[in-house]
């Protein structure tokens, strides 16, 4: 038998992996011990949520790279239907992983779905086009959220765009989805570890497609298309592909999303431009095709608003210079020498050489 | 016997400009063809009517007795024609033997789902994938640099990378344009060394476009010259090179 090579991508991957456990052990502790504060607490599931959509959205942008600014309109489908699916099904299925799971498997193909339809058109463009087309797309899909007013009653399910009266409902009926006012009374099966498995399901996912031949394919479409072309990859398929996939694990994040909070609404702030350009700020930040990036600079920007409270007029400040900063520590070539320069590894591999 | 790649009165225009006019060639299995003329005079243009980046107005393209005329690219690289660039084109920030596994895409499948769960069939075929790009990076003296980012490689051996890149997809004709372009005395030796092996280990049948004429007369058999989109005259190397009318257009009198 041949012997396993450990290379260096798996290497990378197992620690991606590695920090994203550990760091779910250590605040399990502190939960524990009553180090977090309550409020914290409530920060865990959002933590998991911004996490998936970075690392989702990397795929997009670092490993096809296109620039898409309609994510959070992919959340935005995989909270919608699966809280309708969960609301629908409360009485039904009472064990409350089993309908979690559902959930979650109808969110993210529902928004893989959508991610497909809007892909087939949309993926024609190149660069700012695209960007300026999938935010459109991303509005487009709140808004329509925004004026659907879906119902329940004996007879079976009824459907309006009008208002909730429209709808026609008898005496037993139920309206799900209230337009504007969303869907109120979803179950809260959201929890941390739920996010922390469902973030290293995501990894995996993303990783083993990278490393494998259709995101070599994928990769050399980003690199040069016209040279992908001639060596025979199908450049609309492997784009769709990408597009889908990245589509559906931020259903997955939406399915998270309204899992964990009582009423439901799109808004522009949880499902606007506003948030499709913040997970495009983690990936950047994080850099472009770098996964663990993605994660680290999720967790930081969302942390850092909050850790900053105390500090009240200065917190946007100071979250603005954290921006800079990052940005300027990521990519300024002065600074990428000298990262490169005190990296662990070059350091260990001197003090070998002394030895 | 038959030629491989057949090709008649093939015709483009872009806009009011006749590009190619009328070209026809003709190459046998194993021949190494070239196509020489001077700048503008629509060799390239002819390659990308040939593997379909464009579509011809008029003709007829036969590459092994099946008619591939306004086929797509892709469809044009499985029928058996695989080409490389006259500006390199590699895969930048894939390493180079994810560069040649690239070329390998269709000839070892598997489906996402395999990929991503890493069912038995992902190892199996990565295996194979690997083996077959390691020997195919050997040829090209490329395997110590496997591991490294193809942009990293110097350009001889982006050269190199490329024709392995193209090699990896299987093809019956392997379109080359300018390889020497770029390259030192020194390099294009190595380089005429690397094509004649191609074509008699592969059992590969070359066409090429270049300039360096010490590069064409040494391996070319046959030639085309072209000039303002016209054939001016082909045949065997020597009796091309010689005829008056290639030396005052192309050549310098």
């Amino acid at each position: 038998m041949k012997k396993y090579k450990i290379t260096k991508n798996v290497r990378d991957n197992i620690l991606t992996y590695g920090i994203v456990i550990l760091a779910y052990f250590i605040i399990q502790m502190m939960i524990h011990t009553g180090k977090i504060s309550s409020l914290m607490q409530g920060l865990l599931v959002p933590l998991c949520i911004y996490v998936i959509l970075a690392v989702s959205l990397n795929l997009t942008v670092g490993i096809l790279g296109e620039l898409s600014l309609g994510h959070a309109g992919f959340m935005c489908v995989g909270a919608f239907t699966s809280a309708f699916f969960s609301k629908c099904m409360e009485d039904v299925i009472t064990f409350g992983f089993l309908r979690f799971a559902l959930a979650l498997l109808i969110g993210s193909l529902s928004a893989a779905l959508v991610g497909f339809l809007i892909g087939m058109p949309v993926l024609r463009l190149k660069g700012d086009y695209l960007a300026i087309v999938t935010l459109a797309f991303g509005e487009i899909i709140k808004n329509v959220v925004n004026v659907l007013y879906i119902g329940k009653d004996s007879s079976g399910i009824h459907f309006s765009m009008k208002d909730s009266l429209s709808l026609g409902l008898m005496e037993d009926g139920e309206v799900i989805i209230n337009g504007a006012q969303g869907i109120t009374g979803t179950p809260k099966d959201s929890t941390f570890t739920i996010g922390i498995v469902l973030i290293i399901l995501t990894l995996f996912i993303v990783l083993n497609l990278i490393h494998s031949r259709d995101g070599r394919a994928i990769m050399a479409i980003r690199d040069n298309i016209i040279a992908a072309e001639s060596i025979g990859i199908n450049i609309t398929k492997y784009k769709l592909m990408a597009f889908s996939i990245s589509a559906a694990l931020a259903g997955v994040a939406g399915v998270l999303y309204s899992h964990n909070l009582n009423s439901l609404m799109a808004t522009p702030k949880n499902f606007g431009y506003n948030m499709s350009i913040m997970i495009l700020v983690f990936v950047v930040l994080g850099g472009i095709g770098n996964i663990r990036g993605s994660i680290i600079a999720a967790v930081v920007l969302t942390l850092l608003p909050e850790l900053l409270r105390g500090l009240n007029n200065y917190r946007m400040l100071i979250y603005a210079i954290v921006l800079i900063l990052m940005m300027l520590f990521n990519w300024s070539p002065k600074l990428v020498e000298l990262r490169k320069r005190f990296s662990p590894r070059r350091l260990l591999n001197r003090t070998r050489e002394v030895q | 016997m038959a030629a491989l790649l057949e090709v008649n009165n093939l015709s483009i225009s872009f806009g009011g400009l006749r590009a190619v006019d009328d070209f026809g060639i003709s190459i046998k299995k194993g021949q190494l063809y070239g196509l020489i003329g001077p700048n503008g005079a629509g060799k390239t243009t002819v390659f990308n009517l040939l593997t379909g980046v464009y579509k011809p107005n008029e003709g007829i393209i036969t590459l092994d007795g099946a008619n591939i005329t306004g086929l797509k690219t892709i469809e044009i690289n499985k029928a058996g024609i695989a080409r490389t660039f006259q500006n390199i084109r590699l895969f930048k920030d894939l390493t180079v033997l994810d560069n040649v596994k690239a070329g390998l895409h269709n000839h070892y499948s598997y489906s996402a789902v395999e990929g991503i769960f890493r069912m038995p069939r992902y190892f199996k075929m990565e295996s194979a994938m690997n083996e077959r790009a390691m020997e195919l990076l050997k040829v090209f003296e490329l395997d110590e640099e496997a591991g490294y980012l193809a942009a990293n490689l110097p350009y001889g051996k982006q050269r190199k990378l490329e024709i392995a890149r193209a090699l990896a997809t299987k093809p019956k004709i392997l379109l080359l344009d300018e390889p020497a372009a770029g390259m030192n005395p020194n390099e294009t030796i190595e380089l005429m060394n690397t094509i004649r092996f191609v074509r008699d280990n592969f059992d590969m049948t070359i066409l090429l476009i270049e300039h360096d004429m010490k590069l064409v007369s040494g391996i070319c058999e046959e030639l085309t010259v072209l000039n303002f989109g016209r054939i001016l005259t082909q045949g065997p190397t020597s009796t091309v090179l010689s005829d008056p009318q290639v030396i005052t257009a192309y050549l310098g009198e």
